[in-house]
């Protein structure tokens, strides 16, 4: 099976497997006791948080709350920061956000928070003076993701925390950074924002963890209440396993990141060019503006996607549609929709995501077996 | 070879699946998405729901065949759930199933069929195929008591030569033990009772929800016009109804006809149901039929066929004329011509002739045009 679905999730990492084994073999310790085995266990949370806070240049590691998941990450920021001291404050967000955002937003808003979506351009890219003249005095947080999981387009985070920064220097900005952290420098320096969400198995930790880095300082109401663990901010009791396994991919993704960045981008654009020789009708989405190597995102006109997927399956290549309903089906993307897709366009499409484990070839032997796939298809 | 193999998450589907993998099928394991209720989601629970997508994908899983959901809920809508709508707002009963098979199961998936190289398609309905001089011929399922059949009537020629029905072959009795052998958790499942997209509820409620201008109040009637009660919409009260009419007038009282125009509802004793005959439209036939023939009608899923001539009456059109009065003969619903257990064709019941003196004045005149028709055919085969 040729695996081009790194964006759903992508395999866990050798280094993540190492670092995790001595906590699943002997890791049974509750950070929270006062006695020589949690300590061990505290110390292995601790030093996963000062992991974790070093890749991304936070000021100090108790910054870092770890969390079940990039979507619990995504609800904490934006629901904490909303509904922070004991505020109903609004929420600005981008029309292409994850829906871990986009229903938080929804939750917020029927609370009576006032909530505004900002719409996207044709390529799906965010215009920062846009999101800073949808703020106004009530806005507590503004969430634009630092690049998306579908077309893979890269948003200018910086320019938008700075907009926003100069309409209020009281406004949290937050930004989900799932897809782009294992391919794209991601410094919370750089970027000037507020927060930022980290997932686990997007970059080759175990599913089931990811992090919230949130500034010092901050007051976030927590979302999940309980014994008060993580500073207050995430009560229960640390899986210090996978938070281990997630500090190891983190690091590891970093350190692999040159690399990742030449083979992945040699498959994906040797992908592209293969395709454009194979199959001279398939558009690629938002190709002229700024994209993140591993992603490719393809529109055959006139082959529905469900039908497509079925068949890569059948020759033996794992890919994705935007949008899957919770039994399964294939559905138009909410966010090719925000970028003015009509939705039979929006049901043309799949999403190639290559990752760590592709090699450079597996551009054209994709290629090849997509040739294969379309056969009969129209 | 390649085989589509629809899935439902029933037991039914679920051994065909298994029975056409024995007989060397490469097969595609499919469950549609046809429905989503009134709030967008689908229940968990119920026909064609999360739950029933699950088992799907979990009996796909012990076979070791690919599984998929596709959404056909646009189909579905067009093609089943509206004119469903259009014919009880005409004050017609309906029957979903046969219109889901012809255009959704064999009219949409077998195209997607197609699309993805399958070269037939299978199914977990209990009926058979078997190969004619003149095409495939569609007979009564092995175990008559589960009989499909009926419902699949509308498909073609074409679908039903593409079409398999393995289960169709053995009884249900049969079907749950092999599902058990196989360790699948749906061997014991219940089979499903109620139309899917109904989400558990009758027709009325659904029909307040969807048609509502078909739903005006209006007054319970007897055969002779006299006001019995009122009820809240016409539309959705089906002839032989007799439960849930919420009228007393001392003895059973039945439904004996529906005018969505006239928002009326008519009730009558039993022999009052009772029909002689009635007029056929939009036939389809499986079999070739040149001339009148002797056979038997259904006139309603799972009841039994009863002995009829048919007359081709031109158009597309049948004249039915029952040997002995049937019950609750009721416009919408399908007439199937059968020859002992072979599927000659079907269509649409239109009108329906009385038998009795009580029968009203709109019944009397279709009689009478029943046997002009009729008449005239006679003439013909006599010249």
């Amino acid at each position: 099976m040729l695996y081009l679905d790194h964006a759903a999730t992508t395999p866990i990492r050798p280094e993540t497997r190492v670092a995790m084994e001595p906590f699943l073999a002997d890791g049974h310790g509750n950070p929270g006791g006062m006695h020589a085995v949690a300590r061990a266990a505290k110390s292995a949370l601790e030093d996963a948080r000062e992991r974790v806070a070093a890749a991304i240049g936070a000021r100090h590691p108790l910054e870092v709350v770890f969390t079940g998941g990039g979507t619990e990450s995504d609800n904490l920021a934006v629901a904490g920061a909303a509904l922070g001291a004991g505020r109903r404050g609004g929420v600005v967000f981008s029309a292409i956000e994850h829906e871990a955002v986009r229903e938080t937003a929804g939750f917020l808003g029927r609370l009576g928070c006032p909530v505004v979506e900002v719409p996207v351009d044709s390529d799906g890219l965010v215009d920062p003076d846009r999101v800073a003249a949808s703020c106004d005095r009530d806005t507590a947080v503004v969430s634009v993701m630092a690049a998306n999981n579908e077309v893979g387009v890269i948003q200018p985070v910086a320019e938008i925390a700075a907009a926003v920064r100069e309409m209020s220097p009281s406004i949290s900005v937050h930004s989900d950074a799932v897809q782009a952290l294992v391919s794209e420098p991601v410094s919370i320096d750089d970027l000037g924002v507020d927060m930022l969400t980290i997932s686990g198995h997007k970059l080759g930790g175990p599913p089931g963890v990811g992090a919230l880095w949130v500034r010092d300082g901050l007051v976030l109401e927590p979302v999940l209440h309980g014994g008060g663990q993580e500073g207050g901010r995430r009560s229960g009791t640390p899986a210090v396993a996978p938070i281990v396994g997630l500090a190891a991919a983190v690091e590891a993704a970093v350190a692999d990141r040159a690399r990742f960045r030449r083979d992945v981008a040699a498959a994906r654009d040797g992908f592209e060019q293969a395709l454009a020789g194979l199959v001279p009708d398939a558009i690629v989405t938002a190709s002229t503006v700024g994209r993140l190597v591993q992603h490719s995102h393809i529109r055959v006109p006139g082959v529905l996607a469900e039908n497509l997927l079925i068949n890569l399956d059948q020759q033996g290549l794992a890919a994705a549609a935007g949008s899957a309903c919770h039994s399964g089906a294939v559905q138009a993307s909410p966010v090719l929709r925000a970028m003015g897709w009509d939705d039979r366009a929006a049901r043309e499409c799949v999403r190639f995501t290559f990752g760590w484990t592709s090699d450079p070839g597996d551009g054209a032997r994709a290629a090849a077996r997509l040739v294969r796939a379309l056969d009969g298809l129209r | 070879m390649k085989a589509l193999v629809a899935m439902s998450g029933g037991v039914d589907s679920s051994v065909a699946a298994a029975m056409a993998l024995d007989e060397g099928w490469d097969l595609v394991g499919i469950t549609l998405k046809q429905w989503v209720g009134d709030d967008g989601s689908l229940p968990i629970t119920g026909c064609c729901t999360l739950a029933d997508a699950e088992d799907a994908r979990r009996a796909a899983a012990t076979l070791g065949i690919p599984h998929y959901v596709l959404d056909f809920t646009e189909e579905f809508a067009e093609r089943v759930v509206d004119p469903f709508l259009d014919a009880y707002a005409g004050g017609l009963t309906p029957n979903p199933c046969v219109a889901c098979n012809r255009d959704v199961r064999f009219g949409a998936l077998v195209d997607r069929a197609d699309a993805l190289g399958c070269d037939v398609v299978v199914t977990g309905h209990h009926a058979r195929v078997r190969d004619g001089d003149s095409g495939p011929r569609l007979l009564r399922a092995t175990d008559r008591s589960k009989d499909q059949s009926y419902v699949l009537h509308a498909i073609g020629s074409d679908a039903l030569r593409r079409a398999r029905f393995p289960v169709g072959e053995i009884t249900k009795g049969e079907v749950r033990r092999r599902a058990a052998d196989l360790g699948m958790r749906v061997a014991d499942k219940p089979d499903s009772q109620d139309l899917c997209f109904l989400g558990g509820s009758g027709p009325r409620d659904f029909l307040k929800t969807h048609a509502p201008d078909a739903m005006r109040p209006g007054n319970f009637v007897d055969v002779d016009g006299a006001v019995l009660g009122s009820h809240d919409g016409a539309a959705g009260f089906t002839i032989g109804q007799r439960r849930g009419l919420g009228v007393a007038v001392g003895e059973p009282r039945y439904v004996v006809s529906v005018d969505t125009g006239e928002s009326t509802v008519v009730l009558g004793r039993r022999e009052d149901l009772l029909a002689s005959g009635c007029t056929v439209t939009g036939v389809g036939l499986i079999a070739p039929m040149e001339g009148p023939i002797e056979g038997s009608v259904q006139v309603r899923y799972r009841s039994e066929a009863a002995p009829a001539l048919v007359t081709p009456a031109g158009d597309g059109g049948w004249v039915v004329e029952f040997t002995d009065p049937v019950e609750a003969v009721t416009p919408g619903q399908a007439a199937v011509l059968y020859r002992g257990d072979e599927v000659i064709g079907g269509g649409t019941i239109d009108r329906v002739a009385g038998s009795i003196s009580r029968a009203t004045g709109t019944i009397s005149r279709v009689a009478g045009s029943i046997s002009r028709v009729a008449g005239s055919i006679s003439r013909v085969d006599g010249a």
